[in-house]
């Protein structure tokens, strides 16, 4: 992704960029001075605890709120969201924990709700099932997503499963910035490690992801760009060569924090031994 | 009709599917067999206790030749269309996520209106019926957007819905006719003309048109379950509303139209049984919101939305419609029939619960 960094210090601008936002519930400071970019077929993670403002950073990207101070561009030209209509206007796409997905509808139904194909002539078109199965069969296969047959309900599916239909969904519908808002966060780590994979699929179609999550574990070996985010703050920006993962672990942690938790877990490790 | 078929042809097709792809997860389909798989189908429940309530009868009321007379038939699948008609528009809102109570009553409103409309103002029948389907449009409309806008139980709204009718009904006919009923509605220009489509006799068997307008109408409500956009949206709006409204289905305008389906087919039902009755009864339809409900339900409708069938809402009309003539020909007393439409419904909703916790379970 070097190559993709030197283009964009010869003056390209990036696929999306957030410029010092800031945004504000009454007295409290959701957001303070985040800045954020992203390019075409590079994966910028964003990292934070619980509080940190992730929620309310993807918000702003994907529409739902508008940031107090700052700006979005997109393509270098600031735009102005007013819901997330808008922002998928723009061709980014968010993948919200809740997946957007009715759990009793089929995978191939599920895919195409919205948006569904349809054939014949008007008024009379129907919903044309078999090319919107074939559809889903030939998506989820290039995702390498491995899936027993579109007919099955969403309901049926594994977390992770569930994760990589609706991101080949938003691939699929033409996504160019894909926000997967803690994809990982509730999956077991075999599951875990099946989503990674997808996200860099996605990266490889071209796709600019922004990855949202608390795991440090998760982000390091898929990322090109690590944004750490703490109570609304960012403690700063790094591209992957100049980070490493127990400095990524550690900046996530709190630094000394985390070296206590050590230390009072090899004292419960000690009692229970 | 999508789901009668792929009813049969589910499992060879998925046979077929796996072989065509050799590098699929074989082993774990092997794990969802046959049986299971049919049984996770919504319509297979009210189909299969369709069968089992015809051959019973078959048996008890082996006196009248329940199962070979086609004059029997006649008669129990004219009382299943009564229930059927209507049952088609109230499965796809209980899939849509919604209840409307008022569907019984307003049998009753357009029944009426047609009966005042053509005596009392002297319209021919065809404009008459109409301004009545405007009248039960306009009606479903505000049950809708009531609904969406207050965001309150469907259950409740038309609950009020269903207690206005019914006053109005009464109040009106009485203070129109002085009596309880509006009379003579055959008087009406058009009416002979007109009364063929509607409750002419099919054969010399004494099938009704009704008949077909039940069969018609569920064909018509499974493909556009089945195959349509607003199909998907249907499941979608009951299923998960705002999941739905996040991938851009318009939530709203599909719950309001759902309602408006309810409520002109109720309408055609009080027009039907207008120009069968040849007069209409101020509390005409009343009770019967609940048969449309317990139909949907042996239909494989969940009552919480988002899961069910046409075509099961089909047999479940179908089996209601034997139990109310077959107790007769049996023989029973008819007082019993009650108790079995409460018990077809509570076998229902034990299997529904059964499908879907097997249609939901993770593999």
């Amino acid at each position: 992704m070097t190559m993709a960094a030197t283009t964009v210090d010869s003056g390209k601008p990036h696929l999306l960029e957030a410029e010092r936002l800031s945004k504000y519930y009454g007295n409290v400071v959701a957001l303070k001075d985040i800045s954020v970019h992203v390019n075409a077929g590079e994966v910028t993670c964003l990292l934070g605890d619980n509080g940190a403002g992730k929620s309310s950073f993807i918000k702003i990207l994907s529409g739902v709120h508008q940031p107090d101070e700052g700006q979005v561009l997109v393509d270098g030209e600031a735009v102005h969201f007013t819901s997330p209509r808008d922002a998928r206007a723009c061709g980014i796409a968010t993948v919200y924990q809740d997946l957007a997905m009715v759990p009793l509808m089929s995978i191939w139904r599920n895919f195409f709700l919205g948006a569904e194909p349809r054939k014949g002539i008007r008024p009379l078109r129907w919903f044309d099932a078999p090319t919107a199965k074939d559809v889903v069969r030939r998506e989820l296969h290039e995702m390498g997503i491995d899936i027993r047959d579109p007919d099955q309900s969403v309901g049926t599916l594994s977390g992770g499963e569930r994760q990589s239909v609706a991101i080949a969904r938003a691939v699929y519908f033409g996504a160019r910035v894909l926000i997967l808002d803690e994809p990982t966060s509730a999956l077991g780590v075999k599951q875990a490690g099946v989503v990674l994979k997808y996200i860099l699929q996605a990266r490889d179609r071209g796709v600019a992801v922004i990855f949202i999550t608390h795991n440090p574990h998760h982000a390091y070996p898929v990322g090109d760009r690590f944004v750490i985010l703490n109570r609304g703050q960012s403690l700063g920006s790094f591209e992957k060569a100049e980070i490493d993962r127990q400095e990524l672990v550690r900046l996530m942690a709190g630094g000394r924090e985390l070296a206590e938790l050590e230390h009072e877990l090899e004292a419960i490790k000690a009692e229970v031994g | 009709m999508g789901g009668l078929r792929s009813s049969t042809q589910r499992p060879e097709a998925s046979m077929a599917e796996t072989a065509a792809q050799p590098q699929r997860g074989d082993e774990r389909l092997i794990r969802v067999g046959f049986l299971p798989r049919l049984l996770t189908r919504p319509d297979i429940g009210a189909f299969l206790g369709a069968v089992a309530v015809f051959f019973a009868f078959g048996y008890f009321a082996r006196a009248v030749n329940w199962l070979g007379d086609p004059a029997i038939a006649s008669g129990w699948t004219d009382q299943a269309a009564q229930y059927g008609i209507v049952a088609v528009p109230v499965a796809l809102l209980m899939i849509g996520g919604e209840f409307d109570l008022s569907a019984g009553v307003m049998i009753g409103s357009s029944g009426l209106l047609l009966g005042y409309l053509t005596t009392y103002q002297d319209l021919n029948i065809w404009p008459a019926m109409g301004l009545v389907l405007l009248f039960a449009l306009a009606i479903g409309f505000v049950n809708g957007l009531t609904v969406v806008k207050t965001k309150l139980p469907s259950f409740i709204v038309t609950l009020a819905t269903f207690f206005i009718l019914q006053g109005v009904n009464a109040a009106g006919t009485l203070k129109l006719t002085g009596t309880t009923a509006i009379q003579n509605v055959d008087s009406a220009s058009g009416f002979e003309s007109a009364r063929r489509f509607f409750s002419g006799d099919l054969t010399r068997w004494d099938f009704k048109v009704k008949v077909l307008w039940w069969i018609g109408l569920t064909l018509f409500g499974a493909l556009l379950l089945a195959k349509s956009r607003f199909g998907n949206w249907i499941y979608s709006a009951g299923g998960d509303p705002v999941a739905a409204r996040n991938v851009g289905v318009p939530v709203v305008r599909t719950k309001i139209a759902l309602f408006m389906m309810t409520s002109s087919v109720a309408a055609l039902m009080g027009i039907i049984e207008t120009f069968e009755l040849r007069s209409m009864q101020a509390k005409e339809g009343v009770g019967l919101e609940f048969l449309f409900i317990i139909c949907a339900v042996v239909g494989g409708c969940l009552l919480t939305g988002g899961y069910g069938s046409v075509i099961g809402t089909f047999f479940g009309a179908a089996m209601l419609g034997m139990v109310q003539l077959g107790i007769v020909d049996a023989q029973w007393d008819s007082n019993w029939t009650y108790a079995f439409q409460g018990g077809i419904l509570f076998a229902a909703v034990m299997l529904n619960t059964v499908v879907r916790s097997r249609a939901q379970r993770v593999r």
